[in-house]
């Protein structure tokens, strides 16, 4: 099936507004509507922005009214800087299970769901697998909010899967996230003047550029892939490497026994250690990619190659510091650009 | 529906082994968190002495391990910081015309345990999980070993020498059969008297949060120095490989023949080992 008319949740992420400008450049689109809660962070052209509560509970009407055939939902909170856990809470758990309930029913136009999630769905344990396949299950059960919302999530997409067997479910679990454009613990972490760990620990970490992501994200929305599947980066670094290739110290600011304590110190001093990093940071984690590889999609950077290419970004940010001013939605101004008559537009006399 | 043009088929998706990651040149690691640095480092170091003139490794039956291909290595498990592992490793290096690394599998706990958690996969040791050992044996093409006693093995009583503890649950006949990679048992001679344990300090043990707590010929009262190993002599004798896809399709799914499997290996290392004391004239100098 192809997609023609499509809704981008979560457009005012990076996620999803990058997506949503991939898919604009495509001409057999007849529609794109972005929903979020908050104002876009980039310029559309032809992506028409509705504004939503976090429940996203009007969703419906809007899927009904365009006749919308696929939804892409890249709206889940997936790391403790974005929102605080009650919101998370909010956005992750009903948000979904309200965005589900406007794809579903007899009656429902959607063809297609492409579900955005982590791999934190499978948790950081001392008895994991060393690369978690698709068909694998955490080991034990959720320790921190932010995962056992995840997990909840996905169980709801699974049911809905299930309950709709003429739509096309994807569900994407991506590892964690790196690139000039992107803000998440991570990046925070890698932007201080040494790479903090645990005392004692040098866990395995995959990273996944955000050029990948969406283009994994594109691929989901070209082809028909029902299912579950990981996306990261090939290669597994080990975090000291991670530190070299950053071109800095790997500095063991947490002690091994009592992080949570430490972490909850180093709070007030501006470094931000959420629970669910914790645990990678003590265990780490690694994802077998190859079932969507095998599917036919290539990854542009590899784990080691991702990490490089943000040690450059972060070397030039000082640089770019203040440099064109940051693009700001104003629902007037964008609406005259679109619809207004003395607008001259591009192909049109 | 569409007017858009079919986009080409995806490739088979049955041969995942041509989808692993490449090996990157410049990585410091392997995705396992090995180390070719620091096990070089230790291996031109420690384990170079300790073979060759401490414990005076004698090594037999080389040509049974496989030059390609998976393979699952079985050895009885001793001391109470096991050598028996690094000189199995180190006599693959030395002995077989085409050297492999040896990827070791360890209990999860090393995983948890500060310090040896930044080690143990350093120098090849690889969580014993079924997936892991499934990717490495089918997979990845790569050499294994497991110590089917675990821990029971290793801190069995000096009383107990070259007497096998119980194979677990047979769950390493099991990963073999799933890959079809032929099991190789091995037999060792001497780690029992490296680092014989005479007793265990329970409140030790739950203190330090260790697996165990062994009092040895010169731990805990040596203190650091308890890490030395006394100078056993050491034979290593790799046994005819078994063949693992000799019974036809889901093997593994036949509780009673995995469990006979694994007791002929059991049984098979142990008359090794009972053949092995009774030709020994002496612990030091075999």
């Amino acid at each position: 099936m192809s997609s023609r008319r499509i809704l981008i949740t979560g457009v005012s992420s990076f996620w999803g507004g990058r997506l949503a400008q991939a898919i604009e450049r495509d001409p057999s689109v007849e529609a794109i509507i972005g929903v979020s809660t908050e104002d876009p962070t980039c310029e559309f052209e032809r992506t028409e922005f509705v504004r939503l509560g976090l429940q996203h509970a009007l969703l419906r009407r809007i899927v009904q009214a365009a006749e919308i055939d696929t939804v892409i939902d890249t709206r889940l909170v997936v790391d403790s800087l974005q929102a605080p856990p009650r919101v998370a809470h909010e956005a992750n758990v009903i948000g979904t299970m309200n965005i589900l309930a406007a794809c579903g029913g007899p009656h429902s136009p959607v063809r297609k769901v492409v579900f955005k999630s982590s791999a934190h769905y499978y948790g950081c344990e001392q008895d994991d697998p060393a690369f978690f396949t698709e068909g694998m299950r955490r080991p034990h059960p959720p320790r921190t909010r932010l995962e056992s919302d995840v997990v909840e999530a996905e169980k709801a997409v699974e049911g809905f899967a299930r309950r709709n067997p003429d739509v096309t479910v994807t569900v994407l679990r991506f590892c964690n996230a790196l690139g000039p454009e992107l803000r998440t613990t991570h990046t925070e972490l890698f932007a201080l003047p040494v790479v903090p760990c645990i005392l004692g620990f040098d866990p395995r970490y995959q990273f996944i550029h955000e050029e990948d992501l969406v283009g994994v994200l594109r691929f989901a929305v070209a082809r028909d892939l029902p299912g579950v599947y990981n996306a990261a980066g090939d290669g597994v670094l080990a975090l000291s490497e991670v530190a070299s290739l950053l071109g800095k110290p790997l500095a063991p600011i947490l002690p091994p026994w009592g992080s949570s304590l430490a972490a909850a110190a180093l709070r007030p001093l501006g470094v931000r250690v959420p629970d669910e990093v914790r645990n990678q940071l003590r265990y780490g984690r690694g994802l077998d990619n190859r079932k969507l590889k095998a599917a036919g999609h290539g990854y542009a950077f590899t784990s080691r190659e991702t990490v490089l290419k943000h040690a450059e970004a972060l070397r030039a940010r000082p640089l770019r510091r203040g440099e064109g001013e940051p693009y700001r939605y104003e629902r007037e101004v964008e609406e005259f650009l679109r619809w207004s008559p003395s607008v001259r537009r591009k192909g049109t006399v | 529906m569409s007017e858009r043009p079919a986009l080409p088929a995806p490739p088979a998706t049955d041969d995942l082994r041509a989808l692993l990651p490449a090996i990157e040149p410049d990585r410091q690691v392997t995705d396992w968190g090995r180390s070719e640095r620091v096990e070089g480092l230790l291996d031109a170091t420690l384990y170079e002495f300790l073979y060759h003139y401490w414990f005076r490794c004698e090594v037999e039956g080389i040509e049974h391990v496989p030059a390609v291909g998976g393979a699952l290595l079985v050895s009885n498990h001793a001391g109470a910081l096991p050598p028996d592992a690094a000189m199995i490793a180190k006599a693959i290096k030395e002995e077989h015309p085409r050297p492999r690394p040896l990827h070791l599998t360890v209990e999860h706990f090393f995983k948890g345990y500060p310090g040896l958690a930044m080690l143990v996969n350093k120098i090849g040791g690889v969580p014993a999980h079924p997936a892991n050992v499934h990717r490495l044996l089918d997979d990845e093409q790569q050499l294994v070993l497991v110590f089917p006693e675990g821990r029971k093995g290793s801190e069995k009583l000096y009383k107990d020498r070259y007497r096998l503890r119980r194979f677990g649950r047979g769950g390493f006949v099991e990963a073999a059969m799933r890959a079809r990679a032929p099991i190789v048992p091995v037999a060792v001679l001497g780690a029992e008297e490296a680092m014989p344990i005479f007793a265990h300090v329970g409140l030790l043990q739950r203190l330090t949060k260790l697996i165990y707590f062994p009092v040895t010929p010169l731990f805990p009262h040596l203190g650091l120095l308890g890490a030395a190993y006394l100078p056993a002599k050491f034979r290593i004798r790799f046994l005819e490989p078994i063949p693992t896809d000799q019974w036809g399709e889901r093997p593994w799914d036949d509780n009673g023949l995995v469990q006979t499997v694994a007791e002929d290996v059991r049984a098979r290392i142990q008359d090794e080992l009972i053949d092995l004391v009774s030709h020994r004239r002496s612990v030091w100098l075999g």
